[in-house]
């Protein structure tokens, strides 16, 4: 019975793994055979980064559907997307500066410097950083406390990657509203989550005093 | 998705670009000999990629894009006809550049009909065919820089708009020109959106001394044949020294008035554009350095990376239609 258990989290890991490789085969498969058109590197880039946000909030999602729905299994997998997510927003900035600044470097320092929207996706990028790094069990344990402290930043990030997104806003809000929206219910999920915690201890103190 | 198409062409009946070049350098070398300075060079376009629609117009057109001479030219390498009728900004028909392509083949351009109202003597009402019997058709082939940094070489086929504004006599308090994107949410899937920023129609401006500048043309055509309906057919507007929202597309309306007009995008995100969106290096766009562009196609490792120039390369043209103005002013 437990060998079965490991077999199918085994096949479940490598299903969710394969899954969310998908995007990366997609957009290669695209490029290689030439079919994205005039323009191949804004789309690129737009994807990848499209799929950069969409996995970091998943990430989000998933003690949210475990609190909520008490739907755990994505929750166990939670480690996962959180690296595809940091790994589609890296190739997504290796992109930026390969496919349309050429790695000319009075261009990306132009970029980095000058640009609202690019200032903050980097920054986006550089709160996740720290997160990717310490993701393993060691670091875990290592920093104890502090681990989940750390991996707070992943709200910010969130946070600046759909504003990154609402300051591209052209000739339509759709896309950047249904991101916006996520994230909010996300959020407040969170913030009722801790004020109803809170409201537990409270009555929980309150009892203790009583008896 | 189903993309209607006007006509397939076997590969085997197209000339590819290289001959299409090759035979514009011949007919350049003849011309020289000649004597003369106008190409009989259109007849000739022909667009070089297989498997992709052409649009040889409606039968009262044709013959005068086949006979029409190339006029201007600059000395770099066309965009191919491919990237150039795939590769749309036409919101009207959809938000993706590739959109337009796929949304607008079902358009219906023929016939078509442009209203002239305001400063003139004679307004009215006139038919695409009115109008293109009062002018003579010509090849321009013209740089097109978009406010996003990327750039082509296109072959338009138009006419001057000042030979046609001076038939309608404007009167002396003909200020600016302004013009109008025809509304139809039926056909124009991109006005049925409710997230949209823009308000619909579509608009722009020139002042006057821009709409009668040698160089602003109303294009009929591109690439030896009519215009296809995602690059703005029948009728729009091309202004090469301006990025390029402001060669507005699928024209119903000349409007002449005192006021300066108001212009979509600048309606839409006034600290971004401007009215005048005149190509300018030295003038950023908040999301986009106008210092440079990557002139399409690029491909994945050769982003194509050019410097832009000061009105696009038509300084010499258009610049003193500007002195004395602050150009970070008004951009």
């Amino acid at each position: 019975m437990v060998l079965r258990n490991e077999w199918q989290r085994y096949i479940q890991w490598w299903l969710l793994f394969l899954l969310m490789l998908v995007p990366l085969l997609w957009i290669t498969y695209q490029a290689v055979s030439a079919t994205l058109g005039a323009d191949p590197a804004k789309y690129i880039v737009d994807f990848l980064g499209e799929w950069g946000l969409r996995f970091l909030l998943l990430t989000l999602c998933c003690s949210t559907l475990k609190r909520v729905f008490r739907f755990g299994y994505l929750a166990r997998y939670r480690r996962m997307i959180g690296m595809y997510s940091l790994f589609y927003i890296t190739l997504h900035m290796l992109g930026v500066a390969t496919f349309i600044l050429g790695w000319r470097v009075d261009l990306l320092i132009r970029e980095l410097t000058d640009r609202p929207y690019i200032i903050i996706g980097m920054v986006a990028f550089v709160l996740l950083l720290p997160l990717g790094v310490t993701s393993t069990k060691g670091w875990q344990k290592r920093l104890g406390r502090t681990w989940i402290k750390l991996h707070r930043l992943i709200y910010p990030a969130a946070i600046l990657g759909v504003l990154h997104l609402i300051f591209l806003i052209r000739a339509s809000y759709f896309e950047a509203a249904v991101y916006s929206m996520l994230l909010a219910m996300l959020l407040l999920e969170r913030v009722l989550n801790v004020l109803s915690a809170a409201k537990k201890r409270k009555s929980r103190e309150m009892n203790r005093a009583m008896s | 998705m189903l993309i209607k198409q006007s006509k397939k062409v076997a590969s085997s009946a197209i000339t590819p670009e290289s001959v299409y070049l090759s035979r514009r350098q011949m007919l350049r070398g003849l011309a020289a000999l000649a004597g003369t300075s106008a190409l009989p060079a259109s007849a000739l376009v022909t667009p070089g990629s297989t498997d992709l629609p052409l649009y040889p117009g409606p039968q009262w057109l044709a013959p005068r894009l086949a006979s029409s001479e190339t006029t201007y030219t600059v000395d770099e390498k066309l965009t191919p006809y491919s990237s150039v009728i795939t590769y749309n900004n036409f919101y009207e028909f959809g938000l993706s550049k590739e959109d337009p392509f796929e949304n607008a083949q079902g358009f219906n351009t023929d016939p078509w009909k442009v209203e002239i109202t305001g400063e003139v003597d004679r307004p009215g009402v006139y038919t695409l065919e009115d109008i293109l019997a009062r002018v003579d058709i010509e090849e321009r082939i013209y740089r097109f820089r978009c406010v996003e940094a990327w750039s082509m070489v296109i072959p338009w086929l138009g006419f001057s708009l000042a030979s046609l504004i001076k038939q309608f006599n404007p009167t002396s308090k003909a200020k600016y020109v302004e013009f109008v994107t025809l509304e139809d949410p039926d056909q124009m899937p991109g006005q049925r959106g409710l997230f949209s920023t823009i308000e619909w129609p579509y608009r722009e401006g020139l002042r006057m001394d821009e709409a009668l500048n040698p160089l602003t043309i109303l294009a009929v055509g591109v690439y030896g044949q009519s215009m296809p309906p995602q690059n703005g057919a029948p009728l729009r507007l091309v202004v090469p020294w301006k990025y390029g929202f402001k060669s507005i597309k699928s024209i119903v309306s000349i409007n002449f008035r005192e006021t300066m007009p108001e212009n979509t995008w600048r309606q839409t995100a006034a600290s971004e554009y401007g009215f005048f969106a005149n190509v300018n290096p030295k003038v950023d766009h908040p999301r986009w350095s106008q210092a440079t562009e990557r002139r399409l196609p690029s491909s994945l490792f050769n982003p194509n990376i050019i410097e832009t120039q000061m009105f696009n390369g038509y300084a010499d043209e258009v610049a003193g239609m500007y002195s004395g103005m602050d150009l970070s002013r008004w951009y």
